[in-house]
């Protein structure tokens, strides 16, 4: 009578999933992005695709080298998707990691310049850390105070004190810039490595190593054990009940939001201090915004981020490595990332949902 | 089938899983007529009408409009049949003003000729005596006016058959009155009319036929000239049914939460609670009836401290002495002074659980604080669960399974689990049985009489009268925001509460 | 009165590239879809329209500007259009969330401009500098007769055709918006999907066009980098953050087209202030250049305090439309 053709598939949420069936989908995406990368990279440079993702695993990790320079780049990632995933479990969208890294950043920069050669090392550094989180902290709440009594927009706020930050480093820089007129501060205290973090049990990024994953397990234990995470997640789920609970929520919104500020703080300071040694407009370098692709892709898992974030750093690097051993150019990283990242993103709907095409077949789309 | 019904249904059956919402319902409205389906909540009233309107698709029975049997499979089937529903929660854009809403999503010349609409508008508001602005925005209206809204948007569309889903639940006296002018109108110009309602004045002063439904029987039609407020009770209560619950006699009751003259207004500014008054007692069941948004819910959540009051107080009285005023603390101010009150929200997974989180964690919603360490105990709460799932009979795979997964009766258990751990001497309770079959029901039944032997001043909130009748020992009735009774659970008649239901009885004491 | 000149001339310069940005946004989020891949397809589409005039300058014997305009014009606006639907198909169909996904837009289209900019002429066989001379040229070819009235002939009318198309469109999005049918579903739409499927509206369909057209109208905007601005060439990351700046200026404007063209004449300003005042150290420059985002920023704060709701973002605006389960 009023019967439609019927549609040409269905979909319907799934009551649950086998954790191994989730993995493989996921997998089977990743395998399905790099194909249609190596067609993109037959179509463009008529080389073998093989060949090219030989020099990805070559450049990412193919020297002692490079593994630690992937290492490095893995950690700072982490670290900051560690740091902004308290908030974004609140449903905080806190898309200021960005920003937040480079005034932890400069704040660590500005101590290395004043203090760096004069300060002990037992002082100096401690201070460094504690500075550049307590800056970034006030940084994130200023956005966070707004959200929390006026219902401000926190996504385009957070957005926006971005690039006002980008201005405050860039005002710092001219400032301190060395040699005068070169528009950047060189690398601080060449000489006297005053402020480097040093090498911890001879390992260049040792120090580096410790603090971030001391921090990402911390956060696990914070998130899954602690009261405040426990708050967390309440608000984050439905304010109605946080508020049945006796949860005060603009106090949760105003103290996760700070943590999470603190944390990319550090982050800023461990770019600086224990890596690049220098503060630049790139010292962030889109990785506030890489991470909250980590962060949302691990479930907030903060196992899960170091996975994560190792991968799309070892992407990256294997990329950039590529890029000049065929003389491409290094931001073909970005585009292989960005072609991952759409299949991780998109595969998600498969684990979600069960599809059911016309004819009665059942299909996960596997 | 009948030419002159514009719509007629034939033992329409409709059932949710174990539960029967319409059992062989049968109805039919006559061209240029106004239909009231009475009956109380859960008696199946929207249901139905949610199958002629294409949101649910019946499981037996017939559907003729204008005398051709059809099927009504979606909301658009049954707009080209020419009815139209009118939801309580209204569908309209609120930055868009009244004309905008009106023609959405209608085909025509794609340049919009504002005076045109409107001057369309206006010559149907004059023929029905509608008072609306069209250039009005949405999020400016009343309640009343948004109504308005929705019917011109049916009429605009050319709607015979329109549906009414409890419309004066929202409306002031006067603005009811202005509504039931407009029906008359409309029904003189030949349109049909269904009004859900559970008002019997309206039924009496409006409709020209009446149908009852009562849980999900279709009891009978009569006219509206032949029935009075008493045979229309009698027909929507019904007779008394027997549950065989139990009901054990209150032991040296004491007063336990003493409510003075409490009043709320909501923030649209509304009086939704008026001057309440009432003791609760130890190990007595405080029943509380009335139809629903009668003010149980703010009565509730004001002693909870979860919405403000702006008068009245209610004082908690401790078994160990020492009194506190509630209206003036906030939840968490409640749970710190250590008050031993427990709530049983009515919007289990909205409210009163997180439906992603697994059943150790719902269980330590009101009391992970416990304890100076910054890590949550969450052996205990575990314990608890475990201790719950075996006691109450949950059937769960586990403690560690996300509550939404389970079933509305299990969800409640681990609600009313949780509440009642916490050995309360207060325990609130709104709905506790809604939507559960009588088996789970009963597991909540035999709870609350436990906590009433304990020593407990438990107040329930219910909709079923047959429960609260043989679960309570006295029973506050409910009616537009004040109480307009109460009475004694063991001696007071079913009528005698549908009267005071429905404000047609004098206030007793 | 010469200074004014040329001041007005660099405020629309930097403004109009920024508008189209603002114009394609705005006509997504009135559709509920919040891309923060705009600065990904302003590369996308800068770098495809100097591509495809790059090609046709090769290959032709005697490339004729008005063809190349063409050319370049289509193909930034269909590859721009193409990160919108990567985007529609993710966050509509897929249900993916869309602000992560917009960020993944941005990697990928930033990536894919400075890529192939950087890469072109090797790709194309070294033939050494991109230049497109002759579109450029048509590009910036501005009204004839009326650029030679004087003062006003040159603070008016001396820049090429985009310019005058940009404002162009901003009226031509608003009177779509408020005066057409479709307009009145696409809002109904990005306020409540619900209403709007209620009523009978193609609530996915009109999602769809609206991201894929608000996506190649940003490209434009990275087209008028490319041609008019830097007047045909390309320099990686070379507009910088002016797509950000886009999506504050949707903001700013309220979610209005025609508040928009003022506010990229605003943004422009600001953004150059700097060099007009006189006494500022380069770095006390710099700070100036913050000032957009801090007027951004006070008119989420006031429109948030003041709460008056056509001045909110589309209700709707960032999540998934999900058809009640029946």
């Amino acid at each position: 009578m009023m019967k439609g053709k019927e549609p040409l598939f269905q979909t319907a949420k799934r009551e649950s999933i086998e954790p191994w069936k989730a993995w493989m989908i996921r997998l089977i995406a990743v395998f399905l992005s790099l194909v249609v990368c190596s067609g993109i990279i037959i179509a463009l440079t008529g080389l073998n695709p093989i060949e090219v993702y030989k020099g990805i695993i070559e450049g990412a990790v193919g020297t002692k080298r490079r593994v630690w320079m992937t290492i490095r780049d893995t950690l700072v990632l982490l670290c900051i998707a560690v740091g902004i995933t308290p908030a974004f479990k609140m449903r905080f969208w806190n898309i200021g990691a960005e920003g937040q890294i480079l005034i932890g950043g400069v704040t660590s920069a500005a101590m290395m310049i004043y203090f760096g050669n004069t300060l002990p090392p037992l002082i100096l550094f401690p201070l460094m850390l504690l500075g550049s989180a307590i800056a970034a902290m006030i940084w994130a709440c200023i956005p966070a105070f707004f959200k929390a009594y006026w219902d401000t927009n926190e996504t385009l706020f957070t957005l926006m004190m971005n690039y006002v930050a980008m201005q405050v480093i860039t005002f710092c820089i001219i400032f301190w810039e060395n040699p005068k007129g070169s528009n950047s501060v060189g690398t601080i205290n060449s000489a006297t490595k005053g402020g480097w973090l040093p090498k911890l049990f001879g390992l260049e990024y040792g120090w580096n190593l410790v603090i971030v994953l001391g921090l990402t397990i911390a956060m696990y234990f914070y998130l899954k054990h602690s009261k405040q995470g426990y708050e967390i997640s309440v608000v984050g789920e439905s304010g109605n009940t946080a508020r049945y609970a006796g949860i005060n929520v603009k106090k949760v919104i105003m103290r996760t939001v700070a943590l999470s500020g603190a944390l990319c703080g550090i982050a800023g300071f461990i770019i600086v201090s224990g890596a690049s040694h220098t503060i630049s407009t790139s010292t962030a370098g889109g990785r506030g915004f890489t991470a909250i692709i980590v962060s949302w892709l691990s479930k907030f898992n903060t196992f899960a981020m170091i996975l994560v974030s190792f991968f799309l750093v070892f992407m990256q690097k294997g990329a950039g490595q590529i890029a000049s051993q065929f003389n491409l150019n290094e931001n073909a990283s970005d585009v292989i990332t960005g072609i991952i990242l759409f299949f991780i993103l998109g595969c998600e709907f498969f684990i979600d949902y069960e599809v059911r095409f016309r004819g009665g077949k059942r299909s996960s789309a596997e | 089938m009948n030419e002159n019904y514009a719509i007629e249904l034939k033992n329409i059956t409709k059932r949710f899983g174990k539960v029967t919402a319409n059992d062989k319902v049968c109805l039919s409205v006559k061209r240029g007529e106004i239909l009231s389906i009475l009956g109380e909540n859960g008696s199946g009233k929207t249901t139905l009408m949610n199958m002629i309107s294409g949101i649910y698709y019946p499981d037996e029975g017939q559907i003729a409009v204008n005398g051709k049997e059809v099927s009504i499979r979606s909301p658009k089937d049954s707009f080209d049949l020419g009815i139209g529903m009118i939801h309580q929660h209204f569908k309209l854009v609120e930055v868009f003003t009244a004309a905008e809403n009106i023609i959405l999503g209608l085909p025509g010349q794609e340049l919009l000729d504002r005076k045109a609409v409107t001057k369309k508008i206006n010559s149907l508001t004059a023929k029905y005596g509608f008072d609306l602005d069209p250039d009005q925005k949405i999020y400016t209206m009343s309640v009343s006016q948004k109504q308005t809204v929705e019917i011109v948007k049916l009429l605009y569309r050319g709607v015979d058959l329109l549906i009414l889903d409890e419309p004066t639940a929202v409306l002031t006296p006067q603005e009811a009155d202005r509504l039931f002018a407009v029906l008359r109108n409309m029904r003189k110009a030949g349109h049909s009319i269904i009004i859900i309602t559970h008002k019997l004045n309206e039924v009496l002063t409006l409709s020209d036929r009446v149908s009852v439904l009562r849980k999900g029987q279709y009891i009978g039609t009569i006219d509206t000239k032949e029935a009075t407020e008493e045979s229309l009770t009698e027909m929507m209560v019904g007779k008394k049914v027997s549950l065989n619950i139990e009901r054990p006699d209150p032991v040296s009751p004491k007063k336990r939460l003493e409510v003075q003259g409490l009043t709320c207004i909501s923030k649209e500014g509304v009086t939704a609670l008026e001057n309440a008054s009432f003791v609760a007692n130890s190990g007595e069941i405080l029943g509380i009836a009335g139809v629903a948004g009668s003010g149980q819910r703010e009565l509730l959540e004001a002693i909870a401290g979860l919405i403000p009051s702006a008068r009245g107080s209610a004082l908690y009285y401790p078994p160990e002495g020492g009194e506190k005023e509630l209206t003036i603390m906030s939840a968490a101010d409640i749970a710190k002074a250590g008050v031993r009150l427990s709530f049983v929200p009515e919007d289990r997974l909205g409210m009163g659980l997180v439906g992603t989180m697994d059943l150790t964690d719902n269980v330590m919603l009101r009391s992970y604080k416990k304890g100076r360490s910054f890590f949550a105990d969450r052996r205990s709460p575990k314990a608890l669960a475990e201790k719950l799932i075996h006691e109450l009979g949950i059937a769960t795979p586990g403690t560690s399974i996300p509550v939404r997964k389970l079933s509305g009766g299990n969800v409640q258990k681990v609600l009313v689990g949780r509440e009642i751990a916490s050995a309360p001497a207060v325990l609130l309770v709104a709905y506790p049985v809604r939507g559960l079959d009588i088996h789970s029901s009963h597991t909540i039944y035999n709870l609350l009489n436990k906590q009433k032997k304990n020593g407990t001043a438990v107040i329930c909130v219910g909709e079923d009268l047959d429960v609260l009748m043989e679960l309570c020992d006295s029973i506050i009735v409910m009616c537009g925001g004040t109480i307009s009774g109460i009475v004694d659970g063991r001696t007071a008649t079913k009528e005698e509460i549908g009267k005071l239901m429905m404000k047609t009885g004098g206030i007793q004491e | 009165m010469g200074l004014l000149v040329i001041f007005i001339q660099k405020v629309i310069g930097q403004g109009i590239g920024i508008l189209y940005g603002a114009l394609g946004e705005i006509l997504t989020e009135k559709s509920g879809n919040l891309n923060l891949g705009i600065p990904g397809m302003m590369y996308m589409g800068g770098i495809a329209g100097l591509i495809g005039a790059f090609l046709y300058e090769n290959s032709a014997s005697a490339p004729n500007g008005l063809v190349g305009m063409l050319i370049s014009f289509l193909c930034a606006f269909l590859c721009a259009a193409f990160g919108g639907l990567i985007y529609s198909i993710l966050t509509i169909t897929l249900k993916a969330n869309q602000n992560v996904t917009g960020l993944a837009l941005t990697t990928f289209g930033v990536g894919f401009g400075n890529f192939f900019g950087g890469s072109l002429s090797k790709l194309a066989g070294g033939v050494g500098q991109i230049s497109v001379a002759v579109t450029g040229q048509a590009f910036k070819t501005p009204i004839p007769g009326l650029s030679k009235l004087g003062l006003l002939g040159q603070a008016l009318f001396s820049y090429g055709f985009m310019t005058y198309l940009g404002i162009a469109l901003a009226i031509a999005l608003a009177l779509f918006l408020n005066k057409t049918r479709k307009g009145l579903n696409l809002r109904a739409v990005g306020e409540s999907p619900a209403t709007a499927d209620a009523a009978g509206i193609h609530v996915t369909a009109y999602k769809y066009l609206a991201t894929c057209i608000g996506g190649g109208l940003s490209g434009l905007g990275g087209l008028y980098f490319v041609m008019e601005y830097s007047g045909g060439t390309w320099t990686n990351n070379g507009f910088g953050d002016r797509g950000w700046l886009a999506i504050a200026l949707v903001i700013f404007a309220l979610w209005k087209p025609v508040g928009a063209i003022w506010g990229s004449l605003l943004f422009g300003g600001l953004y150059i202030l700097y060099l007009y005042i006189p006494g500022l150290s380069r770095g006390s420059q710099e700070i100036f250049k913050a000032l957009p985002y801090v007027v951004t920023i006070i008119v989420l704060i006031i429109s948030s305090l003041r709460k008056k709701r056509e001045h909110q973002p589309p209700e709707s605006l960032g999540q998934a439309y999900f058809r009640e389960e029946r």
